[in-house]
């Protein structure tokens, strides 16, 4: 038997290879997700503007976004626009989950039509929605005044809560298909030999929900709002296509007041800080959600 | 707003057979006169606005034909929608690459000038040649930090009143009011009459901006003094303020949700009777909605108590990076656009859609060729710029970015906040903004 060469011998180590495997993924990785965020996360301290590498200033940036009540106001909207938003895709999409997992006629052509809010790029079906909300040419409030519901056209985007409310509504209809994939994928998953036994344990419906459905669909409620939650908190082109952070800056979110900032205003340190601290955001969340599923 | 459209223009050293296009010889000519000699091998790219009106690009890019016949420079035109150049601008000044020239708006290469090669020489020429600039063209493109020219003034897109002739008419006046308090009482009879006007108070960055500036400043409300302390918090801007609360009760609602399309659409709707917009909205109105096009039409916006207009405009202007290998085909392309035989011919078939920074193309028979047009020709000649009365640079630009003088005036319109309380609230903006620049 004759020896093999030195390199492949090596090659022949779990670990050796194992290792040079995950090297691509590991660059890639580096490459388009760790540089980013660390050359982010660099900028915010310091004053680097558009052009200019600047100084390090430490946490500066921080202490002034955190003392300017615009960010403060930015901050708090994207929280209130996501718990709102994935409250509502997560009740929607859960419904609509429960009602495609029947078969009835046309489930197969309902389930592809739900996909659509989804698959339609964001900047087109936002600006479909400025439609519908605009004062004006509304379709929504044209069709409420020929059913009687109302008598003038509703003023959606016109005032704070009336754009915030309609945002929360656009990303809820935007984002509703992908709990209601994910739910309808671990519906199928659930035996059915489950429901039939609680059947002949006289369990109704609502018995049957609260105590198999749900408890079995917990782990993937908590991939699709992680998930969910992360995609909503760094939302921007919805936004910034229907009311660019207006009326007086009521709709401002992390990624908007970034990006005024730090692209049209050229202060890269400082627009820098404001991308960087949904992190903080993003972390609490994350904690509450694994933690309130894990305790359940 | 406009549709994020792309179009592109390679223009080829083929493409300089078309020499013997109209106007050549002269052209040549004028080419060989000219100071700026394109380097050896040049060829440009130009990053520029989406047209608002066809014949803007029908013509600029014959001009370019002309140009690249003249000089054997080909350059290559890319066009993005309006309010996307300023972060295509900032990305080309950050990575360092992108188009030679960018055709910009107001405050851009303030942003940047360190990026921007010196225009002073070309301005001066340009200057002497064309019976000089207006004080708008030095506002938006000297840098007073870095001291000199980092920008061509190019001109603007000018705002006037834009009305229907028969609900004035119907309101009981026989001509548009020449002041703001006569505008009220119009406003309120239009109101009244079921015509009312509409002013957007949203984040419409033209739209928004045009209007509120041009009450402040009719009031004699300045966003900073010369030196750049804050003045918005004033006698002045409280005023100001007030007759704009007055103003936005005659609206018609939704204004605080428009965008820059917003009042287009509802004027050629019919819905409003008057309101603040560039030419295109007459101009578009002939082909879109020629019923009533008639009807259309365009005034000098009304003076305060200044006692002389004060009009906001979307000024743009073109600057090159000093990363461009030919500075010199640059200059030279941009000398050529704006030189006469080009230019004349630019802006008449615009129909007066961009008003040149240069004063002798005021002189054009467009301008009074038609009523409409001729307030659109005086644009520049009233105007002031973003941050006035402060030192034009990147704390000016800043402002405007983050809306400050809008969400003064929506404060006041849309949340009922005291006029006192709005300038404040605007002071304390503008001092965050001022010190970080």
């Amino acid at each position: 038997m004759t020896s093999r060469a030195p390199l492949l011998a090596r090659l022949d180590s779990p670990r050796v290879l194992g290792y040079l495997l995950i090297t691509p993924a590991a660059i890639i990785l580096l490459g388009l997700l760790a540089y980013p965020l660390l050359l982010g996360i660099w900028l915010s301290l310091t004053t680097a503007t558009i052009g200019k590498t600047g100084e390090f200033v430490g946490l500066q940036n921080y202490a002034t976004i955190f003392a300017d009540p615009i960010f403060r106001g930015a901050a708090l909207f994207s929280v209130f626009y996501t718990v709102c938003a994935e409250f509502g895709k997560l009740l929607l999409g859960l419904t609509l989950a429960l009602l495609l997992n029947q078969r009835f006629r046309g489930y197969r052509i309902s389930r592809a039509l739900m996909l659509l809010p989804w698959v339609a790029p964001t900047v087109l079906s936002a600006l479909a929605w400025l439609w519908l909300l605009d004062p004006q040419f509304s379709a929504l409030s044209w069709l409420l005044i020929r059913l009687h519901l109302i008598h003038s056209n509703i003023d959606f985007l016109g005032s704070g809560w009336g754009a915030r409310f309609s945002l929360i509504v656009v990303n809820i209809w935007r984002g509703l298909p992908y709990f209601a994939i994910g739910y309808l994928a671990g519906l199928q998953g659930i035996s059915k030999d489950l429901y039939e036994a609680a059947a002949i344990d006289g369990a109704d419906g609502w018995q049957a929900f609260r105590r198999i459905t749900w408890p079995l669909l917990l782990p993937i409620t908590t991939i699709l709002v992680a998930f969910s939650s992360i995609f909503t908190l760094t939302d921007f082109q919805l936004i910034w296509t229907i009311t660019h952070g207006g009326p007086t800056d009521a709709t401002q979110v992390f990624t908007t007041l970034a990006y005024q900032r730090a692209i049209s205003g050229g202060q890269l340190g400082e627009g820098a800080a404001i991308a960087v601290s949904p992190i903080v955001f993003m972390v609490i969340l994350a904690y509450f959600v694994v933690r309130s599923v894990r305790e359940k | 707003m406009h549709p994020d459209r792309r179009k592109f223009l390679q223009l080829s050293a083929a493409g300089i057979g078309a020499g013997a296009l109209a106007g050549g010889l002269p052209t040549l000519a004028s080419a060989a006169d000219s100071p700026f000699k394109p380097e050896k091998g040049a060829s440009l790219q130009l990053l520029r606005w989406t047209a608002f009106v066809p014949s803007d690009q029908t013509i600029w890019d014959e001009n370019t034909k002309k140009f690249s016949a003249a000089t054997g420079v080909p350059v290559s035109i890319q066009s993005l929608s309006w309010n996307d150049m300023g972060p295509k601008g900032a990305l080309a000044a950050q990575v360092g690459s992108g188009p030679d020239i960018i055709m910009g708006w107001n405050d851009d290469p303030f942003v940047y000038p360190d990026k921007l090669v010196d225009m002073t020489d070309l301005v001066d020429n340009m200057g002497r040649a064309h019976g000089g600039w207006y004080d708008n063209a030095r506002s938006y493109c000297y840098d007073q930090d870095v001291k000199r020219w980092v920008s061509l003034p190019v001109g603007c897109t000018g705002n006037a009143l834009n009305y229907r002739k028969s609900w004035v008419k119907e309101a009981g006046y026989a001509e548009f009011p020449k002041d703001l308090d006569g505008m009220l009482k119009l406003a309120r009879v239009l109101k009244k009459n079921g015509h009312p006007p509409g002013f957007a108070l949203g984040h419409a960055v033209g739209d928004a901006n045009s209007w509120t500036h041009w009450i402040l400043w009719a009031y004699g409300g300045k966003q900073a003094n010369p030196d750049n302390s804050i003045a918005i918090n004033s006698a002045e801007t409280v005023n100001a303020l007030e007759y704009a609360r007055q103003l936005s009760e005659t609206f018609i609602d939704g204004v605080a949700g428009w965008d820059d399309s917003s009042n287009n659409k509802a004027f050629a709707g019919g819905k409003i009777g008057m309101t603040m917009n560039g030419i295109s909205i007459w101009y578009n109105g002939k082909k879109d909605t020629p019923e009533i096009f008639p009807d259309f039409a365009n005034v000098t916006p009304p003076m305060g108590p200044v006692k002389t207009p004060t009009v906001s405009n979307n000024f743009t202007s073109a600057f090159i990076f000093k990363y461009s290998k030919y500075p010199n085909a640059a200059k030279e392309y941009l000398r050529f656009m704006l030189d006469k035989p080009q230019a004349e011919r630019w802006v008449t078939e615009m129909k007066g859609y961009v008003t040149p920074a240069l004063k002798a193309y005021a002189d054009l028979p467009i301008w009074t060729s038609d009523p409409n047009i001729t307030p659109y020709r005086d644009a520049l000649a009233h105007a002031k710029y973003d941050g006035y009365n402060g030192k034009p640079g990147k704390a000016a630009a800043q402002a405007l970015d983050e809306f400050v003088i809008v969400d003064m005036f929506a404060d006041v319109c849309v949340n009922k906040m005291t006029a006192k309380d709005a300038a404040k609230k605007a002071e304390g903006k503008l001092q965050t903004i001022y010190k970080r620049a």
